[in-house]
């Protein structure tokens, strides 16, 4: 099980701000170990947003996306109170959900 | 006539020398600044905070009683006043070595071994989480190492030798580097180590994330970079020179607001 997210989110004008942080190795199948052999791809492919839930954004990434990767976007019309639910799942298949409740 | 184009390439160039001055350390600035909001350090922080209260190891047994000099399981305020002398084992120790004490005794876990294992792998991996919550539970404040005991004051010594200590095949030693003010390597500010070089610069900014290779980096790692960029052998992991040098720094450091765990290009 992968490790959890840090997502926040604050309200202010009428928009909730959304940073997120997410734990993952990223890895881009370009790379070859000390071996030699081609350490494979591993890395987030799908990314969704969910606000109150319901689906407010969806990103498909590639190995492009660096390690550990951070996510910043606005909701409009997001409140404080309001929940922001941000799932992601990996080429292996692997996924993980975390929730902030917006401030 | 031909006077003016010449003029007009001088402006030019002159223009383009500013543009690229802004582009160098302000830009550099500026690119950190916006790195900082996204800090993966967090997520480290939470892995360290969880493997600090689990129980873990041969003995089933958490850190939660560990002491890192302002008593047992005291986490607040430590960092910045670290390495310092511990009782217990009678010696000098950075946060590093201390957390291999009590994941020797309150875990059961090998310490010897855990040092001799290279950076990122098994129990390193812990470290590195272990460090970042440690250090960002002292953010914001100001170094301030003990300097009472004789062994903390023979430390800064050692310390100072060891930082002006030249060798290896460049001829290097730490001041090479850290010893005057305004030094760079390429884009790279080198912070002035022999005195305070300010809050959040050089002592005060380690550990620290590396962007570049994705790691969370102590001041053990750091300073076995610093070794290899010297064509020096490193020490060893957690060994009285890096203590000693650590003493020297943070030392010299007195006030700087630490940042740690900052994050680095």
């Amino acid at each position: 099980m992968a490790d959890p997210m840090r997502i926040r989110a604050q309200a202010a004008d009428g928009k909730a701000t959304v940073r997120v942080l997410m734990s993952h190795e990223m890895e881009t199948g370009q790379r070859k170990d000390a071996a030699g052999n081609t350490i494979p791809a591993w890395h987030i492919q799908q990314v969704s947003a969910r606000w109150n839930g319901a689906t407010v954004m969806n990103a498909q990434w590639g190995p492009a996306v660096a390690k550990n990767p951070y996510l910043q976007f606005a909701v409009k019309g997001a409140k404080a109170g309001d929940k922001i639910s941000i799932t992601w799942l990996d080429n292996r298949g692997d996924n993980r959900t975390d929730e902030a409740v917006v401030s | 006539m031909k006077r003016i184009p010449v003029a007009g390439l001088l402006v030019t160039a002159m223009a383009c020398a500013l543009a690229q001055q802004k582009f160098g350390a302000d830009g550099i600035a500026e690119y950190r600044k916006m790195l900082e909001d996204g800090n993966p350090s967090d997520l480290f922080e939470a892995r360290g905070e969880e493997l600090w209260k689990k129980k873990r190891g041969p003995k089933n047994a958490s850190l939660e009683q560990c002491d890192l000099g302002k008593g047992p399981g005291v986490v607040k305020g430590a960092f910045v006043e670290l390495p310092r002398y511990f009782a217990d084992t009678k010696k000098v120790q950075d946060l590093e070595s201390r957390l291999l004490t009590c994941m020797e005794t309150l875990q059961g876990f090998d310490a010897a071994e855990i040092a001799k294992t290279p950076f990122g792998v098994g129990e390193q991996v812990s470290i590195e989480g272990l460090v970042a919550y440690v250090s960002a539970e002292s953010r914001g404040s100001g170094f301030n190492l003990p300097q009472a005991h004789a062994d903390e004051q023979k430390m800064y010594e050692l310390g100072k030798r060891a930082f002006f200590y030249r060798a290896g095949p460049y001829d290097f030693s730490c001041a090479s580097c850290h010893g005057e003010a305004g030094k760079r390597i390429r884009m790279q500010e080198l912070p002035k180590l022999t005195s305070d070089p300010g809050d959040g610069v050089g002592f005060a900014a380690w550990p620290a994330y590396r962007l570049s290779s994705g790691e969370m980096w102590g001041m053990q790692r750091r300073l076995n970079d610093c070794y290899r960029q010297q064509r020096f052998p490193f020490p060893g992991y957690g060994s009285d020179v890096t203590i000693a040098l650590g003493v020297y720094m943070g030392v010299n450091a007195k006030g700087a607001q630490s940042i740690a765990p900052a994050i680095k290009r």
